[in-house]
């Protein structure tokens, strides 16, 4: 019920951006966001970004698996 | 021609059809067999066993990225004989075409065929052009039948699949399917995926040629995909195989829209791969050769036949397995 | 892909299978719901449910808005449908659904204008292209949906369109979760939480059912080292005695949400009493269309209602859908109820607890 992607803002026109997710494009709302730009990431589902991905909380997510794997050797 | 478009007295026999067949179609498959223009093309005898096939092309939009309906049709018919082992010798092309198509359009299209059945050193031997009432036909239908000659001494062999034998696809998976959708426009959706639509004639006779002996027999994976064309091979070959998710092929545009409509790219239509079941200590070999290619650049060894019961599994990219199962219809894009 | 194949990486899914097995190890097998369908199915795709070793027992809940919508909707959707001026607009998940007689699928069949859309505002573009037709758009879903349902009925608002309407189906998942943690037959120690509908609801949506039940609660993404990252942290609360909430999808998820979300959905729809197929009906956890946006409201514009009934006797979706039972204990799981030919929408839905099972082999 969630299906939902991590896409990356390439273009914002008034109330819509155009996100790109492996090289395809799909213009999507950006209603449900405030302070889009360029360059950001967001999760898209049904034609709408419902929320910004952090770049920082994924690095920190990973790395909290990554030391997990450290203890466990 | 009559202001460019199709009209229904180009199907009714008369001087309009005589000129269209001449001028347009059979001037561009130019060959001493069609030249007489007789109601059969005589191919004289042939040099070995036959094999013979068919195919019937509805697809739309008729051009597409990366190719069109005429492309299609005359590699479909070819790539199913060469995964039988056969040399294409000849194919008919049968149109239907609904009245008020381009000519233009009809004009590119069998420019392609053309071009297609010159790449696969076959001839387009005779045909068939009909034209329906606006509404009765999509734009344009089309037919191929192909005869070939099957290599010496090697044939189709599910029977001979045996544990420790290895799976190859010659490429990345989905691309053609992921191309029409995405040209059907109602995704709104733009990209740069292609079709991957190839007659693989060339590639699979140097296979054939080289590692004969190792290659127990092959598919072209169409409608339903890999995952469709493995499940039938398994079923043939009563063989268990397993397939690796990390090396699965997939073009970076292809994963895209599969992610975000919910697609399985396993399932999608190809157009110029095919899939090999091969003696698993000559796999890599084969897999490596295949990659100097053109049509067999992104060539990979995917998966191996197990012991146990037939089936298709697949060993997922954290360790996991699940099974790889024939897909109920087709797939649609879901936010679940 | 970015942020999506650094999720998936095999060298760190080993090792978090390790943990697990570790920390389930001595100890009862803990009982683990999730509430989400993507969830249902990416435990699926990826096999995880057999990695995980006896000291885990994964059990789907009801987290397929498809599967828990009564088949009266499905009924109102195809009479709806047969009226000539309307075109239905619906996700990919609706179409092979049964209702009592009838799908979407055969309703087109028989000459019903059923069109698939990605997003609700196709519906809207639909409707705007088409001015004499009537678009309604089956509203299906859960809070991860239900802004961009809110969202595209306030387009059509802004478009002045008067042919558009949403026949709505929404659902909202911490009532669920409640009534379920208080269900003494569903047995359930640790929820994983959904990771979009909590992006638009916020973690702290869970608190009070962390302080009423005593559940461990993490909120996890979809990639596998989420999932598996998720389990690993519900252990690791089990085993502390200290149950709270945590959030594993932090990259998305924030404990407020988003608040502009759920300003629209505060606007455009209000909770209400809702029936969830196979559980009844749990109060407030619906929601419906506000009366501000009548002229968009599929059910008031036409007159109809959705009306409930009893699955066929021998289907067992409700107990699959309260994680009572797994697919594989329904007597017509893989027999009478196949993906080609559905008895309950458990089976059919492209995420159904059923249909996961099958397609993937799950045992």
């Amino acid at each position: 019920m969630c299906l939902g992607i991590p896409a990356r803002v390439m273009e914002i026109t008034e109330s819509a951006a155009v996100v790109e997710v492996g090289g395809v494009r799909r213009a999507v709302s950006v209603e449900l966001i405030d302070g889009v730009a360029e360059g950001d990431w967001v999760i898209i589902h049904a034609g709408f970004a419902i929320e910004k991905l952090d770049p920082e909380e994924a690095e920190k997510t990973l790395q909290l698996f990554r030391e997990i794997a450290d203890a466990i050797r | 021609m009559a202001g460019g478009r199709i009209l229904l007295s180009h199907g009714e026999g008369g001087k309009r059809t005589r000129e269209l067949i001449r001028k347009t179609i059979a001037k561009r498959f130019e060959n001493p067999v069609l030249a007489p223009l007789l109601d059969s093309g005589l191919l004289g005898r042939l040099d070995g066993e036959v094999a013979f096939t068919t195919d019937g092309y509805v697809v739309s939009p008729a051009v597409f990225p990366g190719g069109d309906i005429g492309r299609l049709a005359v590699c479909g018919t070819l790539n199913d004989l060469s995964v039988c082992g056969a040399r294409p010798v000849a194919i008919s092309c049968s149109l239907i075409l609904e009245e008020g198509f381009p000519l233009e359009t009809l004009e590119t299209i069998l420019d392609s065929m053309k071009s297609a059945a010159a790449e696969g050193n076959a001839l387009v031997a005779c045909g068939d052009t009909k034209v329906v009432e606006r509404g009765n036909a999509d734009g344009i239908f089309i037919t191929t039948a192909g005869v070939g000659i099957l290599h010496d001494g090697w044939r189709p062999s599910p029977g001979s699949v045996r544990p420790g034998d290895r799976v190859i696809l010659t490429g990345t998976m989905g691309d053609h399917q992921a191309a029409i959708l995405i040209a059907r426009n109602r995704l709104e959706i733009s990209s740069e995926i292609l079709s991957d639509v190839a007659p693989l004639s060339a590639m699979l006779h140097d296979v054939l040629a080289a590692f004969g002996g190792k290659v127990r027999f092959m598919r072209d994976p169409t409608r339903g995909g890999v995952g469709v064309s493995l499940n039938e091979m398994a079923e043939s070959s009563r063989a268990r195989i397993v397939l690796e998710e990390n090396r699965l092929p997939v073009a970076a545009g292809v994963r895209g829209l599969c992610e975000i409509l919910g697609f399985d790219p396993l399932y999608l239509a190809n157009e110029g791969k095919a899939l090999l079941i091969v003696d698993g200590s000559a796999a890599e070999e084969i897999a490596s050769s295949l990659r100097k290619t053109g049509y067999g650049r992104n060539a990979a060894v995917i998966g191996e036949v197990a012991e146990g019961p037939p089936g298709v599994l697949m060993r997922t990219s954290v360790g996991g397995m699940r099974a790889v199962d024939y897909p109920v219809g087709d797939q649609l894009p879901r936010i679940c | 892909m970015r942020y999506v194949d650094a999720f998936r990486e095999p060298a760190l899914a080993r090792p978090l299978v390790e943990k697990i097995r570790s920390l389930g190890e001595g100890a009862l097998p803990f009982r683990v719901m999730e509430v989400c369908g993507t969830h249902t199915m990416a435990i699926a795709r990826n096999g995880i449910r057999a990695l995980l070793g006896g000291g885990v027992t994964l059990v789907s809940g009801p987290g397929c808005p498809v599967c828990v919508t009564p088949d009266g909707y499905i009924d109102a959707a195809a009479t709806l449908g047969r009226r000539r001026e309307v075109i239905l607009a619906t996700f990919g998940d609706m179409v092979k659904v049964p209702g009592t007689a009838s799908s979407l699928e055969k309703e087109r069949g028989n000459g019903a204008d059923v069109r698939v859309v990605y997003s609700p505002l196709d519906a809207v573009e639909i409707a705007a292209r088409n001015p004499k037709r009537e678009v309604v758009f089956l509203g299906v879903g859960f809070e991860t949906t239900a802004p961009a349902i809110g969202g595209a009925i306030e387009a059509a608002g802004r478009r002045a369109l008067a042919n558009f309407s949403v026949l709505a189906s929404v659902r909202t998942i911490p009532e669920a979760m409640d009534a379920l943690a208080g269900d003494p037959g569903v047995r359930i120690e640790g929820f994983l939480c959904p990771a979009h509908v909590t992006a638009i609801i916020g973690s702290d949506a869970y608190l009070p059912l962390v302080e009423k039940r005593g559940i461990p609660c993490v909120v996890a993404g979809f990639e596998p080292l989420d999932i598996l990252c998720g389990i690993s942290m519900l252990l690791l609360q089990r085993r502390e005695g200290k149950p709270r909430v945590e959030n594993e999808y932090a990259r998305v998820a924030t404990s407020g949400g988003n608040r502009k979300a759920q300003a629209l959905l505060g606007r455009v729809f209000e909770k209400c009493d809702i029936s969830w197929r196979g559980i009844g009906v749990i109060p407030g956890s619906g929601l419906r269309i506000a009366d501000a946006y009548a002229p968009f409201d599929a059910r008031k514009k036409f007159g109809i209602d959705v009306v409930d009934s009893a699955p066929a006797t021998p289907c067992r979706c409700g107990d699959v859908l309260k994680g009572i039972i797994t697919p594989r204990e329904c007597p017509l799981f893989g027999k009478a109820c196949t993906p080609e030919d559905p008895v309950g929408p458990c089976m059919v839905s492209s995420e159904g607890t059923c249909a996961a099972f099958f397609k993937y082999g799950e045992q």
